[in-house]
């Protein structure tokens, strides 16, 4: 068995008696803080700075032109691992003036934010670069109806971002250029 | 090809490996047999050989022999030597021959390949996004397992027309042609209907129909499941749903006695399309335009949901019990059904017997086009004669019944989801009361005091027997509307509660077995669950004497005039 060692305390000195020296030490480091700069975010009057890759809720963009992206492929219906997503298809009418070329596009598209487990999917898988996980991370509702993102809202959500391809101009021109038949 | 009713065998060299196949196939079928893939868009094993695509191109060669001794020329081992072909050739256009060498996995054969997908991806839109052949493609499919992986090509893809309307049902996207001609030779030998044709020269070059005639027949829509691409689409599931999602569920066609076979796709319980499934002893690969749209039925307007009693909605356990009661006692006459399946004629016979009913039936008939589209317009007329509801060919009347009824000799009614307002029989004198089992509303299941809502082929499994005398069973393809039973079931109870000591069994195997037992019926000793995705062809001779109303068509012809030539 070990041997138990009783240590003697040692007598406190008259300056450790007063505490005054501690108390100083201690105000010394709460008003250094008082004058660095505040790292408290006073959410939800404030909000973060979200890093450019964040996967916030997934949103429908439109591209500058203003025509909606998603041709309703349903790929991401197809990878999105919670079936979070639901796309009703359809067709766009052909003497659509702005939409020349586009045949398809979406007549409803759903996506449940109780399923999704927003894992960016659906933004990898998109051929068509139409959803996009962008910096909304905040969605909460009242009722269950209301967590699902419609078509209309997804839209609102997404707005528009800069296009690299302007895949439907292009077609637009190659026409017009004497590739047409 | 065959000499006694047996194809000859003949040895070629596959790969390097000596296989055995029938004489007389080409290249494409003898490497498909042996389980080596070879590429190929324009051929279709139901369609003349067009050779066009150039994506079969192997390497072939043939044993050399001596031109003017005709001596075989060996190499130095004492082996006859193979006289390669300098250049690629067709594997559809080349029929096999005895000792023939082919080779499908060379540098020559890969880079032919890789070549061809080259050029018919040059002016291909890849709009496989929005293509509602994408996931079924061949286009896709060979550019990922034998195309190169990148383009080469820079320049301006071609742009042309991409709905055009070919017929009522068939629409064109011209860009994603590739001019294999399937669909001209469809309609040129299948349906001789020949409306389809090329024109123009080079890139240029379009599907058009010919001037003043357009793709309306009623097989128009098999050029789009022929279409290797998704150049021709249906105009009916045109972007309504990618084909990645739908479960494929086998069935048998209902709209006539030629009993194509088919596959039903739906996803989560909605019927979206309807294909043909091939079977080389009744439908080849095809089947009807008017069969594809049979789905319909299931969710229309006129369809039976709900069991009624007098008009008022009940439960089906109460319809069923109300049926007993109203028919317990009485002299009932049961009109039969064409559409039921062979499971649920032999339970209505059975029920027929034990309650000692009056069986009437009556047909449908229509013109035949010769192909798949019966003069027969019902799918399981030749069920009644072989569960021995029926021994004799039912008329497009019901004379019978009415004599019956004028006679008083019926005091009561079922009837199996036919109409009997376009019969003979007259509605308003109908005094007996009527229990009505069926998918749809009619003017008869108005006037019924008890309605039974049954399931139509999609929603359950069972069997028809077509004008072949041909046994094909079909599978539950999507669940029912909620809240009904299955027909089997309701007949079962039927007869369970009309017989005192009955206990009919509404289990499809049990039903089987006891339909099987009976040394003398055709359905002797078959299992249901055995039955092939074939059929199974019965032997019907005891019926050989009946006139039935089917003329000569796709892989029938009447028994009749086989029996006089």
């Amino acid at each position: 068995m070990a041997k138990t060692v009783v240590l003697q305390r040692k007598p406190l000195s008259l300056s450790e008696r007063t505490y005054l020296p501690q108390i100083v030490t201690g105000l010394k480091t709460t008003f250094s803080n008082m004058f660095k700069e505040k790292v408290t975010l006073q959410y939800p009057e404030e909000k973060p700075n979200i890093p450019k890759n964040y996967r916030g809720v997934p949103t429908l963009v439109k591209d500058p032109n203003g025509r909606e992206k998603c041709v309703s492929c349903q790929l991401c219906e197809f990878v999105c691992p919670p079936k979070a997503i639901r796309i009703t298809p359809g067709s766009v009418p052909e003497d659509e003036v702005d939409r020349e070329h586009v045949e398809k596009a979406t007549q409803e598209f759903e996506i449940n934010m109780l399923r999704c487990i927003y894992c960016g999917y659906c933004q990898e898988v998109c051929p068509e670069e139409a959803i996009f996980l962008q910096d909304e991370y905040s969605s909460s509702g009242y009722t269950r109806e209301e967590m699902i993102n419609n078509k209309e809202k997804l839209y609102e959500l997404g707005g528009t971002l800069p296009d690299q391809h302007y895949k439907w101009d292009k077609k637009k021109v190659a026409e017009g250029e004497g590739n047409a038949h | 090809m065959s000499t006694n009713g047996k194809a000859s065998m003949v040895t070629i060299n596959l790969d390097g490996n000596e296989v055995e196949v029938p004489a007389g196939i080409n290249l494409v079928e003898a490497a498909g047999i042996h389980g080596t893939e070879v590429p190929h868009y324009c051929y279709h094993p139901k369609l003349s050989v067009a050779g066009n695509c150039r994506m079969c191109l192997v390497e072939m060669g043939t044993p050399m022999r001596d031109r003017a001794t005709g001596e075989a020329v060996l190499d130095e081992n004492g082996v006859q030597k193979i006289g390669w072909v300098p250049k690629p050739v067709i594997g559809c256009g080349t029929n096999v021959s005895p000792g023939m060498h082919v080779k499908t996995k060379s540098s020559m054969v890969t880079d032919s390949r890789e070549g061809i997908m080259e050029f018919l991806l040059v002016n291909h839109p890849l709009d496989c996004p929005i293509c509602d052949q994408a996931g079924e493609c061949r286009l896709q499919e060979f550019a990922t397992d034998y195309g190169r992986g990148y383009s080469r090509y820079v320049e301006r893809k071609n742009v042309k027309p991409k709905r055009t309307k070919l017929g009522p049902r068939v629409t064109l996207d011209d860009e994603r042609c590739i001019l294999c001609s399937r669909c001209i030779r469809f309609c040129q030998e299948v349906v001789d209907d020949d409306v389809l044709g090329f024109v123009d020269r080079g890139s240029f070059s379009t599907l058009t129909c010919f001037p003043g005639k357009e793709l309306s027949n009623n097989y128009s829509l098999n050029t789009v499941d022929l279409c290797p691409v998704g150049a021709l689409t249906s105009t009916d599931f045109r972007f309504k749903m990618r084909v990645w999602f739908l479960k494929e569920s086998p069935s048998i066609c209902a709209e006539s006695s030629a009993g194509s076979n088919i596959l039903v796709s739906s996803r989560e319980g909605v019927i979206h399309r309807i294909t043909p499934r091939r079977n080389d002893n009744v439908n080849d690969s095809w089947m009807t335009d008017s069969g594809r749209e049979l789905y319909k039925q299931v969710n229309s307007k006129n369809r039976l949901l709900g069991a009624s009693v007098s008009g008022e909605s009940v439960h089906l356990a109460e319809a069923i019990s109300a049926a007993t009661d109203l028919l317990q006692g009485k002299n009932v006459g049961i009109v039969g059904s064409c559409r039921s399946s062979v499971e649920e004629q032999y339970l209505l016979n059975k029920l027929a017997k034990n309650i000692k009913a009056k069986k009437f039936l009556r047909g449908h008939f229509g013109d035949d086009d010769g192909i798949l589209l019966s003069a027969d317009r019902t799918p399981n007329l030749r069920g009644n004669l072989v569960t021995g509801f029926s021994s004799k060919y039912p008329s497009d009347q019901l004379t019978q019944l009415s004599q019956a009824l004028g006679k008083k000799q019926i005091e009561a009614l079922i009837v199996m989801g036919e109409d009997l307002s376009d019969s003979d029989i007259n509605l308003d004198e109908l005094k007996v009361p009527v229990v009505f089992l069926g998918t749809q509303q009619n003017a008869t299941s108005e006037f019924s005091q008890v309605v039974i809502p049954m399931l139509t082929s999609f929603e359950k499994s069972g069997s028809f027997i077509n004008r072949n005398f041909r046994l094909q069973s079909f599978k539950q393809a999507i669940p029912g509307p909620a809240g009904l039973l299955p027909d089997l079931h309701v007949l079962a109870s039927l007869i369970n509660g009309l017989c005192d000591d009955a206990e009919q069994s509404s289990d499809l195997a049990t039903i089987w077995k006891q339909m099987s037992k009976s040394p003398t019926n055709p359905l002797n000793g078959i299992v249901y669950s055995h039955i092939p995705d074939d059929g199974i062809q019965l032997n019907g001779a005891k019926w050989d004497s009946l006139s039935f109303v089917e003329k000569n068509a796709l892989h029938f012809s009447p028994v009749k005039q086989t029996l006089k030539a």
